[in-house]
């Protein structure tokens, strides 16, 4: 089983990427759970999302205390919380900054875990045209872990956006992610 | 069959479109409006032919379905906490009325302080009031219990109204993989809905609720506990019905490597799962230890409680709510009663009351939980007060008690 923790701003999506990360590991014939941490949200407050995926059924319904995956999409969240909290030495650490993980690990002294880094904001603004980073951070997460197809991911979020937004924006959010996974730097 | 991606509230929310009630009135409360969010969509997309009453109070919600229900229609509402409360009166009255009325409850703590997260007070309070009460462990089991409870509540021999939960947050609002059936297949489970007795039934009058004082309340009032015990019989036939046209099979209780089980951990809902995995943990170290979840706690399966701790050393029984001033927590009343005056009588039995105001309860707490039980086999000294898991200051209330000589 995989435990993923997912640190936000209100707004930023941190609940979305969760809950749809659950649903493309649903729609690839997984077993999954997505759910936020429900508190007093506001615009801009850090929030937090969760996602577990496995091949067999996940029983558990505790929170995730110990996620091996982290993605940050606020790297100023860096500055005020310790979003590596609770994860394994051999954790994975995702964060959307212009920054290279070298940068990272130094400027906030973090002693653990494999930092990777991608620039989501600019990403999401050149493509879908507003810097919201929760859809493109789900492209750099899977060419990070593996743990879901790239082309499952592409086509669920297409069924999904479809009915909400308008193709400029449901394209926008598929190059965002083909971008993300190519972008994305390890250390 | 399809799987879908969807939350406990959602899941639910797709039985009720399958279940196509005439009468749906509700009001909105946390954690249980995205039920109602998603079934009104429905509706507004004419999915279904529900009439669909908006009310300004959960008093008014439980009114209007037991005015619909009494009227001939298949009725259904949803609430959570406050609002179950609020709906206190009308409870007894759709139980007295025998209307098979069917209420997804999602628990949630009852206020002061206000709070609204998972916990079992919401519903252990409602646990006399006449409905039949089935618990879901994640959100297939609120999806099924719903389509289940339907069957329940107008089966000819019981007419009783059915209360189907889940743990508010944990299971309402967690995504997770769920098997939905065909629409036909509930369809034609569930049947049509041809109530004996109906309001609008013009050329057979009858009156409902009328007053009945000493001469037949008290028969009532036996015929109402004699459904209960007939749901008690019948519940296992339509599980098994429903068994054949899902693939999950269902009982009252759920064993979890019970048979050679020295330890055994009892709940409800959706800590019965994380159970599951600590049990396994445990016996990768040797450690004989089981788990029995309670799915239906009102009928309360009372044989299936003896049966399946037989064998048992100890026991442990889990409560997420307080029965202020009982000698334990509502599940581990239960059992206890339902041990006494059997060879059973004497099982040591501890109890844990935990996550309150939806407090997380971790696979640390419940391996907490069965070292605890596995010294009270060895030493034999069984704490007669409930322990209290996973809150502060809990050490000092146990050292107050022990300076004024209370034993536990």
């Amino acid at each position: 089983m995989i435990e993923i923790r997912w640190h936000g701003r209100g707004g930023q999506g941190a609940k979305t990427a969760a809950m749809l990360f659950a649903e493309t590991a649903i729609e690839e014939g997984k077993f999954a759970q997505g759910f936020p941490e429900y508190g007093p949200e506001r615009m801009g407050a850090p929030v937090k999302g969760f996602t577990r995926i496995d091949d067999k059924p996940i029983r558990i319904h505790s929170g995730i205390e110990n996620p091996r995956v982290v993605v940050v999409l606020d790297q100023t969240l860096l500055e005020t919380i310790d979003v590596t909290e609770g994860m394994p030495e051999d954790g994975i650490l995702i964060i959307n900054t212009e920054k290279s993980p070298e940068q990272i690990r130094k400027q906030f002294g973090i002693k653990k875990g494999k930092i990777y880094t991608v620039n989501a904001t600019k990403i999401a603004l050149d493509t879908i045209g507003r810097p919201i980073p929760n859809t493109v951070m789900l492209g750099a997460l899977i060419k990070v872990t593996g743990v879901l197809d790239l082309d499952t991911l592409l086509k669920n979020i297409v069924k999904k956006f479809s009915k909400k937004f308008s193709d400029k924006v449901v394209e926008g959010n598929v190059q965002a992610i083909k971008k993300a996974f190519e972008e994305v730097k390890g250390e | 069959m399809k799987v879908m991606a969807l939350t406990g509230n959602e899941a639910v929310a797709e039985a009720m479109r399958q279940i196509n009630p005439d009468v749906v009135a509700a009001y909105p409360i946390t954690p249980q409006t995205e039920l109602m969010h998603r079934f009104t969509e429905f509706v507004a997309d004419g999915l279904v032919d529900t009439e669909m009453v908006l009310v300004e109070s959960e008093h008014s919600a439980l009114s209007a379905t037991v005015g619909a229900s009494a009227a001939g229609a298949r009725a259904m509402t949803a609430t959570s906490s406050q609002g179950l409360a609020l709906m206190w009166e009308i409870l007894y009255i759709a139980a007295g009325l025998r209307l098979p009325i069917v209420m997804p409850v999602v628990n949630r703590a009852l206020s002061a302080p206000i709070n609204i997260h998972g916990d079992h007070s919401d519903t252990m309070g409602a646990r006399d009031s006449g409905w039949i009460q089935i618990f879901s462990e994640n959100a297939q089991e609120a999806y099924d219990n719903t389509i289940i409870a339907v069957r329940i509540a107008e089966h000819p021999d019981i007419l009783l109204p059915v209360m189907v939960t889940m743990d508010g947050f944990i299971i309402s609002h967690t995504m997770e993989r769920v098997e939905v059936l065909d629409d036909d297949v509930v369809k034609n489970f569930i049947g049509e809905y041809n109530p004996k007795y109906k309001l609008l039934d013009v050329k057979n009058p009858v009156t409902m609720g009328p007053l009945d004082l000493q001469d037949y309340y008290f028969e009532h009032k036996r015929a109402q506990a004699e459904a209960m015990e007939n749901a008690y019989k019948l519940i296992k036939e339509i599980d098994e019905e429903y068994y054949k046209i899902s693939g999950r099979r269902y009982s009252y209780v759920e064993p979890y490597e019970i048979d050679d089980a020295d330890i055994i951990l009892i709940s409800l809902g959706s800590t019965a799962g994380t159970i599951k995995d600590v049990v396994d943990e445990l016996r990768l170290k040797g450690l004989k230890v089981g788990g029995l979840k309670i799915r239906v706690y009102r009928p309360f399966p009372r044989d299936e409680i003896k049966e399946f701790l037989s064998n048992a050393s100890v026991v442990g029984v889990m409560d997420r709510a307080i029965a202020f001033g009982s000698p334990c927590g509502p599940v581990c009343l239960d059992v206890k009663a339902s041990l006494q005056g059997t060879s059973l009588s004497n099982l040591p039995i501890v109890n844990y009351i935990y996550g309150l105001g939806g407090r997380d309860i971790t696979p640390k707490d419940i391996i907490k939980i069965f070292n605890e039980l596995e010294k009270v086999r060895i030493s034999g000294e069984v704490p007669n007060l409930p322990r209290y898991v996973g809150v502060r200051g809990e050490e000092n209330y146990i050292e107050q008690k022990a300076k004024l000589k209370i034993k536990n």
